[in-house]
């Protein structure tokens, strides 16, 4: 059982038996006043979605989904193809349903596969990741704009942010919760 | 993980911020305030039904440092002002941090007039600019600030009276979702006059108990700062704070001792206005942060 206290972005809870993901929220408090949690939230199932805002103290169900431990195999048409690695059985997962995981998948990820009534309907990645940086523009030595960041391509493709000190060819880990740049893998 | 570079990637902000807290030391200084410093740890907050302090070896961490200051007036001291942390529980968002930065000053012989226009000049002279970029659209401190009354907000931009959002409970949903998103924008705005029922230490309006002298100041549709004309009554007070606890009662809350020095020293309290400004958003909107953590060195999360 989950309260007001625990809504943040990407919990699962059940709203009228079927499961929502929250893909925003927002904590607000009016001076003097009472503590407001605003989500927004998406149905799992069929992507429809729905603003709430709650008070202090109420409950919430987690949604009843079952995961299971999988590894990616390859995508097919618009679908993404899973291997259960104790079963050997394979799943699709539409790509409305991948999510941002699309960003970081690549051959043989671990990845847990959610699954609502045996449906498919959500990949959850490692919340680490390591990925090859494919282009990045050299770092400028006595470059003086302050610029703190530059972008980067890394081979999934995802473009996000980096220290300048990085290089093409490197191996960096994203923090796939916030889908920024956690740090350097040395080797 | 380490995470050095998180840290030393919020070095200009962090750098900027060191600025501001500079000028506003300097405004105050410049203007006959003394800064003060009074305990963090302190055996009674104020009840206040909606804020919670953190319990700290059977006192609590301040919520404010609202009370010990006004025992200074009560005292004597005409112009005091601190910068210090605030603790309040179960506060996290993008805007809130458990523990944060409060500025409050307090000044003997004003109203909440007299308060809002202080904190107009304090707040440019923050700035060091007139012209800032919030979240993409202009704020213009140059101009004359904006004054709306909350009954006014209510109406204009809420589609109902404030009695009647009162009345069905909904004054903080519709403030949030309706009103303060309104406030702030191209100039600075003054909310004023808030219901009774919602400024536990305000005094009342004279010739109307249903509104309170307090009043908050919004920039770019953050709340930034909440002052108003100190009630200076022992009795109503204390009836206030009963009220309060009552209330925090029925909600299960943490309770609290009564302030009793507190409300000793209201016998002989001035006419005085007080206001608390949270410097970190203040910062957010200078610097045009879009979270409050890319403002502070290390939010809780990072210890």
């Amino acid at each position: 059982m989950y309260t007001s206290a625990d809504l943040r972005k990407g919990l699962k809870i059940t709203i009228d038996n079927e499961p929502y993901i929250i893909t925003a929220f927002d904590f607000a408090k009016p001076g003097k006043g009472q503590a407001l949690y605003r989500t927004k939230m998406k149905n799992m199932i069929t992507g429809s979605t729905l603003d709430r805002t709650y008070r202090s103290g109420e409950t919430f169900e987690p949604a009843s989904l079952e995961d299971r431990k999988m590894t990616y195999l390859y995508k097919e048409d618009d679908h993404y193809c899973f291997m259960d690695t104790e079963t050997f059985e394979q799943v699709h997962v539409s790509e409305s349903a991948m999510g941002d995981a699309v960003n970081y998948l690549i051959d043989n990820l671990p990845v847990d596969i959610l699954l609502f009534r045996e449906k498919a309907i959500g990949v959850e990645v490692p919340n680490f990741v390591n990925l090859r940086v494919t282009q990045t523009d050299p770092w400028v030595k006595g470059d003086t704009s302050g610029s703190d960041s530059k972008p980067a391509t890394v081979e999934t493709g995802y473009v996000l942010r980096v220290p300048p000190f990085i290089e093409e060819g490197e191996l960096i880990t994203i923090d796939t919760r916030t889908g920024e740049y956690s740090t350097r893998v040395k080797g | 993980m380490g995470n050095g570079w998180a840290l030393l990637r919020r070095k200009k902000a962090l750098t900027e911020r060191g600025a501001i807290l500079n000028r506003i030391r300097t405004y105050f200084h410049e203007k006959g305030y003394l800064e003060v410093e009074t305990p963090f740890r302190i055996p009674a907050p104020a009840p206040e039904a909606e804020i919670d302090a953190i319990p700290a070896d059977g006192w609590f961490l301040h919520t404010s440092p609202e009370l010990c200051m006004k025992r200074m007036l009560a005292a004597g001291y005409e112009r005091l002002f601190q910068i210090c942390r605030c603790w309040r529980a179960g506060e996290r968002g993008v805007r809130h941090l458990s523990e944060f930065t409060m500025l409050e000053w307090y000044r003997a012989g004003a109203d909440y007039n007299d308060l809002m226009a202080e904190t107009e000049a304090l707040v440019r002279f923050a700035a060091g600019q007139d012209k800032i970029t919030y979240r993409g659209a202009e704020i213009d401190l140059a101009l004359s600030w904006e004054r709306i009354s909350v009954p006014e907000a209510f109406e204009r931009f809420g589609g109902l009276t404030m009695e009647e959002a009162l009345a069905a409970g909904s004054f903080d949903e519709v403030m949030v979702g309706e009103i303060e998103p309104r406030l702030g924008q191209g100039r600075p705005t003054f909310l004023y006059d808030y219901p009774a029922s919602r400024a536990a230490l305000s005094r009342l309006k004279p010739g109307n108990n249903q509104l309170a002298e307090r009043f908050e100041l919004y920039l770019g549709g953050l709340e930034i700062a909440n002052g108003f004309s100190e009630l200076a009554d022992p009795a109503e007070q204390r009836a206030r704070f009963e009220a309060e606890k009552k209330a925090r009662e029925r909600e299960g809350r943490i309770g609290y001792p009564m302030p009793e020095k507190f409300l000793a020293a209201l016998e002989d309290f001035p006419e005085a206005a007080g206001i608390a400004l949270g410097v970190d958003r203040l910062v957010m909107v200078l610097l045009d942060a879009e979270r409050i953590d890319d403002v502070v060195a290390f939010t809780t999360e990072e210890l």
